[in-house]
């Protein structure tokens, strides 16, 4: 061990306080998952008895099956909700790449104003515009589309997506650009063929986490502004559920795990820039 | 032309698309939402201007229920987020083997769809059958099956204690972030002058912290006081109205019952209170670091 480490050293009893402490702080988060995954591997009829079991009895995974079958459309849930997450990412990095970099590197009259005017958009998230919203869509006749559920979605991704590129931008040596500048590279050159290159790593995060974000967050607007079960995302789809007379619980949870599946299998891929990403444009302030 | 003025319209044209973006889609429903909401608009053709007619009606007993059951509901679930989140930290912060994955263990309530976590709590809330009420009956600590979102009071807290549940990851990884910036030569220094764990946790990580508390517990609140899809989902406000927040009525009022222009007036309110918190933060940040100044 190295020499720092020393004021790390935990006593027997500080160790056990502090994995007591990890296990019903993680015992809080991932309850959920257990109590859902052990419900899609019940039988139905099991699930509702009294009393209460954790442990399933004649556990299957019959749900993970026969789901496909109760809710058909389901595989095209998946496939609308990646798509409409993929389309609004690419919206969000084409906005927004340039004007990271315009507010990273230029100061000019009203700058900081536009980037809190960007940031204030947080504050007016979905519901509160609602109302107008759905009138916007319906003038532009793109209720029940696709594009009814991209477009909110995009504008609401914006803030965060520039506020952390930004930060990673600002990183980037200002030299850099001006030795271009020097060079007779003009602005829009240096932009292309100098900055990209070397923010690329910010820019796979500011993906990543706006894909996420589009991914979980499609509820308000898939609601309210499509009726088409062909173009729902998971969220509203997995209602389909909900049966007249009784919700089919076991099939609902496992279908959530199959939703859920893509979304995990990008976490364990990335991890390494997500903790990073997500906090870099955090602390700086 | 100089080079400082093509300097600033590069900048312009770089920043264009996504201003006129925001524009359209968030600065002109704003505006919209204003005006609609001293007009009766409705699904009905005409549209008629009604002045101050729908925030008449907005202020009655029940909307002042709501505006309070909306502040208590967002302060517990935001100093709760806060409380768990700072504990989170300090635990994930700590250099003990297998940290990393505890870590990659705290995101997936963030990172799942929220409607996923929402089904998964409303089916542990469910009394008959959900994990809660048969596991507080097996331990014999309540008797009989409680329905946590039929009755008012539990449906309250219920909807809380999801909504940190989803809140929790983002604050906790936030603190860490932040705990982790504070140099270790402080820690150092006062480990070496003999202070203790607690007494260096008291004294160097939780003053250090104030600023990120401050802007995370912010940020929480804004999200918070939107939160929609986890009332919606549980209770869609009931039982008996106990769980309808300002937005839940808000969606209640111009989607479900089709008043576009009550509902505008409740989005205009809500507005008006997120502006407010806005206007504090930014006061006492600038105070904070003008104190730091001197």
């Amino acid at each position: 061990m190295s020499q720092p480490a020393l004021i790390n050293r935990y006593r027997w009893y500080e160790l056990v306080a502090i994995y007591v402490g990890i296990f019903v702080f993680l015992a809080f988060i991932l309850a959920p998952f257990v109590e859902g995954f052990i419900v899609s591997l019940k039988p139905l009829s099991l699930l509702f008895s009294s009393p209460y079991k954790f442990w399933p009895e004649n556990a299957s995974f019959a749900a993970y099956f026969t789901m496909w079958e109760s809710v058909p459309g389901f595989a095209r849930y998946i496939f609308n909700s990646f798509f409409i997450s993929t389309i609004v990412t690419a919206i969000v990095l084409i906005l927004v790449i340039p004007a990271a970099y315009a507010f990273a590197r230029f100061k000019f009259r009203g700058s900081g104003l536009l980037l809190g005017a960007f940031l204030a958009v947080n504050m007016f998230s979905g519901a509160v515009l609602l109302i107008p919203l759905f009138r916007l869509m319906r003038s532009f006749g793109v209720l029940n589309t696709y594009l009814a559920m991209i477009m909110p979605g995009v504008a609401f991704l914006i803030p965060s997506a520039i506020w952390l590129l930004r930060t990673y931008m600002m990183r980037i040596p200002r030299e850099l650009d001006e030795a271009a500048f020097v060079d007779g590279a003009s602005h829009f050159y240096t932009l292309r063929r100098v900055i990209l290159p070397i923010a690329m790593p910010g820019i796979t995060v500011v993906a990543i986490t706006t894909f996420i974000g589009a991914y979980a967050q499609q509820f308000i607007y898939a609601l309210t502004f499509n009726s088409k079960t062909e173009f729902m995302p998971l969220p509203v789809g997995l209602f389909a559920y909900f049966g007249r007379q009784e919700v089919i619980w076991n099939e609902l949870m496992a279908a959530s795990f199959v939703g859920i599946a893509p979304a995990v299998v990008v976490i364990f891929l990335l991890q390494r820039y997500l903790v990073s990403g997500l906090t870099a444009g955090a602390v700086k302030q | 032309m100089s080079v400082q003025r093509s300097t600033i319209i590069f900048a312009w044209i770089l920043l264009l698309p996504a201003v006129l973006y925001v524009t359209v889609i968030v600065a002109y429903p704003l505006v919209d939402t204003f005006i609609l909401s001293f007009t009766d608009a409705s699904l009905k053709k005409t549209t008629n201007w009604v002045g101050w007619v729908n925030y008449d009606k907005i202020f009655n007993e029940t909307f002042a229920e709501v505006i309070f059951r909306t502040f208590v509901w967002t302060f517990f679930s935001v100093s709760i987020k806060m409380i768990i989140g700072v504990f989170g930290a300090t635990m994930l912060n700590a250099a003990v083997p297998g940290r990393a994955l505890f870590r990659l263990l705290t995101m997936p309530p963030w990172i799942v769809p929220m409607a996923i976590g929402i089904f998964m709590w409303g089916w542990m809330y469910n009394g008959q059958f959900g994990m809660i009420s048969g596991v507080l009956q097996n331990w014999g600590i309540i008797e009989g099956p409680i329905a946590f979102l039929a009755r008012g009071s539990t449906a309250f807290w219920a909807t809380i204690v999801t909504d940190v549940w989803i809140g929790v990851p983002l604050v906790t990884l936030y603190m860490l972030a932040a705990m982790q910036a504070i140099p270790q030569d402080l820690y150092e220094a006062a480990w070496t002058d003999g202070a203790g764990r607690f007494y260096r946790f008291r004294r160097i990580t939780l003053p250090l912290l104030v600023p990120s508390l401050i802007t995370m517990s912010m940020l929480s609140l804004i999200a918070t006081f939107n939160s929609f899809d986890i009332i919606w989902i549980l209770t869609q406000g009931g039982p008996n109205g106990e769980t309808t927040t300002m937005i839940i009525d808000t969606y209640r009022t111009a989607i479900g019952s089709k008043k576009y222009g009550e509902g505008a007036a409740r989005a205009v309110l809500i507005c008006i209170f997120l502006s407010i918190f806005c206007f504090a933060y930014f006061r006492v940040t600038s105070r904070l670091s003008a104190g730091e100044q001197k």
